[in-house]
């Protein structure tokens, strides 16, 4: 196997508040290669956007990197320069935000922002950029691209800016892009149609994608692989196939359980007990303990790996697996 | 309850029964009404009538007592604004809402006032609905106190609050604390207990699981399940969630811009939907499957409400539509026996 695109390796983030230092991210690993879709799963406060944030750099100050290496082609990006690192932002590593308001300015039309991104890593003519802009809007689908390019993102309806946002992390082409939930705030219909686009594009380009969410439904459909973080710590790695029919981890299969389609219509939901722990006031050892059916003493210790290279789970107690 | 003695409407779907809530031929407008000097601009032709969005375009629909109505669409499509004509906090430009068989335009307001009682409402965003500045404890129980519901003093009120805490699945000794101090699910919980407070037949939940993580959603739903056999609740289940409405609901009803398309119970619309966009919608309910399955995606956006298509709302997007659907309206036709759609194609064959 070749090297990979992206090694994270024990990445730790923090944030320091008066009550004390959040842990957001905490001992994070994880490898990713050219054309792989990583889906990255978790629940709100679990630092699955943190580790999005660490990557591009954009951690808003007080926090910050506390420890270990995010290697982007060989080059650790925690350590980069700010100038080195705005070189890489937007030309090799692209973002998608939940918000495309994130990445657009209210006040400017669409193209003199498109064209701005290119321009910002490429000497091209106006009128070729402009043609490369037009194209891009074409790629993820916005009908007649030549006049919207004169529009201003309030012309647009969520779902349209949402395919413009994208259209400007493609735009350079980059090798890998972080997309933070872009479609949590859209309709199931608009959803789809952005989540084809996405499949379609990354493969064609062989883009890395790793994909941000709350939603399992959706890394199920688009994953080649899954990450579920609790607690700032990723606590079940593997083949998307693996970890949701086969969790290792009980937080995991309680996450699947609980979706209401894996349940007979009409049953009471299988269900996690209690809710997730204040990142100040972690348990010690295994975070999710407290809530865990198969928790004893032992967990108030970290617990090891467990299962094989290619689908790993923290935890003393993991679920038996047959392959 | 008191045994109901007026006639049955020739219309009730229900016979036997009168429904707990029926909403017959409802329009809800929204848009400035120009004054009379606008009014006479407009008559000569000077200035052009003022937008109006038609939220609800004729809707029809009948809840029986103790069962669990979905209603399901994409946003814009006027799900909330029903929610909110069921449950009385919005008058409907046209058309009549009965409760339990009385048209709630012509009560007395007295009784209009004791009746609205028996229809609450759960919202979707917790953190708006509860107000910031009061502890739970007044939260749950202003209600139930104004309006006479508790028997007996201080002591008596505060063991209500707490059994109303309890059943919402809280730690009733937190009832001292504010909105703020909880987390999102327990939030929606002091909704819950709010809305229960005043003994209500019916729940009006709009997007009530939507803001909330995965393994608390399924802690309210089943708490939304026990509710329902403990104390024989009817529900209006609004969601944009599939896979929530399919589980929880008897029946579904889809809305698209304005009108219900479909509606039908809920296995029968799950397995077998009519209408094409029922059919698209369905296809989208969020299933944990392996395999990168291609998205089938439905060509275009919803419309805008202040421009509607004409004819079938749906023609534009609809890979079936011929002549007819761009010109007239669909009606809701029954299909199978409790299944209605609003689709030309059912009577072209």
């Amino acid at each position: 196997m070749n090297a990979p695109l992206l090694d994270v390796r024990g990445l730790k983030t923090a944030f320091p508040t008066r009550a004390g230092e959040v842990k957001a991210v905490d001992d994070v690993s994880f490898t990713l290669q050219s054309g792989q879709v990583l889906g990255l799963v978790g629940e709100s406060g679990s630092g699955k956007s943190v580790t999005g944030f660490s990557i591009m750099g954009l951690l808003e100050p007080p926090g910050r990197i506390t420890g270990g290496e995010i290697l982007f082609d060989g080059v650790d990006l925690a350590k980069l320069h700010q100038e080195d690192m705005r070189s890489l932002r937007g030309r090799r590593i692209a973002m998608i935000f939940q918000d495309p308001m994130m990445t657009l300015n209210p006040v400017l039309r669409i193209d003199t922002q498109m064209i701005e991104a290119i321009e910002a890593h490429r000497k091209v003519p106006r009128g070729e950029a402009r043609a490369c802009a037009r194209d891009a809007l074409a790629q993820v689908g916005i009908p007649s691209p030549e006049e919207r390019l004169d529009a201003y993102p309030h012309q647009f309806s969520g779902g349209m800016r949402q395919r413009v946002a994208i259209a400007i992390a493609l735009i350079n082409r980059p090798d890998l892009i972080i997309a933070d939930e872009p479609t949590t705030a859209l309709d199931v219909t608009i959803q789809s149609q952005i989540l084809s686009e996405i499949q379609k594009l990354t493969a064609e380009h062989g883009t890395a994608l790793i994909w941000i969410t709350h939603d399992l439904s959706v890394v199920s459909r688009l994953a080649d692989d899954v990450a579920v973080m609790y607690a700032g710590k990723i606590v079940e790695r593997g083949a998307v196939g693996d970890v949701i029919d086969r969790p290792m981890h009980p937080y995991t299969f309680g996450l699947v359980q609980s979706v209401p389609s894996r349940n007979r219509k009409g049953a009471r939901l299988a269900q996690i007990p209690g809710m997730t722990p204040s990142p100040l006031d972690l348990p010690a050892g295994c975070a999710f303990r407290t809530r865990c059916g198969r928790a004893d003493e032992a967990c108030a210790t970290p617990p090891p790996s467990a299962g094989a290279a290619d689908h790993v789970c923290r935890c003393f107690h993991p679920r038996e697996v047959t392959a | 309850m008191s045994a109901i003695a007026y006639s049955l409407d020739a219309a009730a779907p229900h016979c036997g029964a009168v429904p707990m809530v029926e909403i017959r031929d409802v329009s809800r407008r929204f848009g400035r009404k120009p004054d009379l000097l606008g009014r006479a601009s407009i008559a000569l032709g000077l200035v052009k009538p003022p937008a109006v969005v038609r939220a609800l375009d004729r809707i029809d629909l009948t809840i029986a007592k103790g069962e669990v109505v979905g209603l399901v669409g994409e946003s814009g499509c006027g799900k909330s604004t029903l929610g909110r004509i069921v449950a009385g906090i919005l008058p409907p430009s046209e058309g009549q809402v009965f409760w339990q068989g009385q048209d709630i335009a012509t009560m007395p307001a007295v009784e209009r006032r004791a009746e609205s009682l028996r229809i609450q409402m759960v919202f979707q965003n917790p953190f708006a609905a509860i107000n910031p500045r009061l502890p739970v404890a007044e939260v749950v129980g202003e209600a139930p106190r104004v309006h006479g519901l508790i028997e007996g003093g201080r002591g008596a009120e505060a063991a209500y609050v707490d059994e109303q805490l309890v059943r919402a699945g809280l730690d009733p000794s937190l009832k001292g604390r504010y909105a703020h101090q909880f987390s999102g699910g327990q939030r929606q919980r002091i909704g819950i207990a709010r809305a229960l407070a005043v003994q209500p037949e019916v729940l009006v939940c709009d997007e009530a699981v939507a803001a909330l993580d995965v393994s608390i959603q399924a802690q309210i739903l089943n708490l939304f399940m026990d509710l329902r056999e403990e104390l024989g609740l009817t529900y209006l289940f609004i969601s944009h969630d599939l896979g929530v409405v399919e589980h929880l609901s008897d029946r579904v009803a889809i809305m698209y811009l304005g009108r219900i398309v479909e509606e039908a119970p809920a296995v029968e619309i799950f397995s077998r939907p009519n209408h094409p966009y029922a059919r698209a919608l369905l296809a989208e309910v969020p299933r944990i499957e392996i395999g990168k399955r291609a998205f089938s995606s439905l060509k275009g956006e919803l419309p805008s409400p202040l421009h509607p298509p004409s004819g079938c709302h749906f023609h534009p997007r609809c890979p079936y539509a011929f002549a007819r659907c761009k010109i007239e309206r669909p009606e809701l036709r029954t299909v199978a026996p409790g299944h209605k759609s609003a689709c030309h194609l059912n009577e072209r064959h």
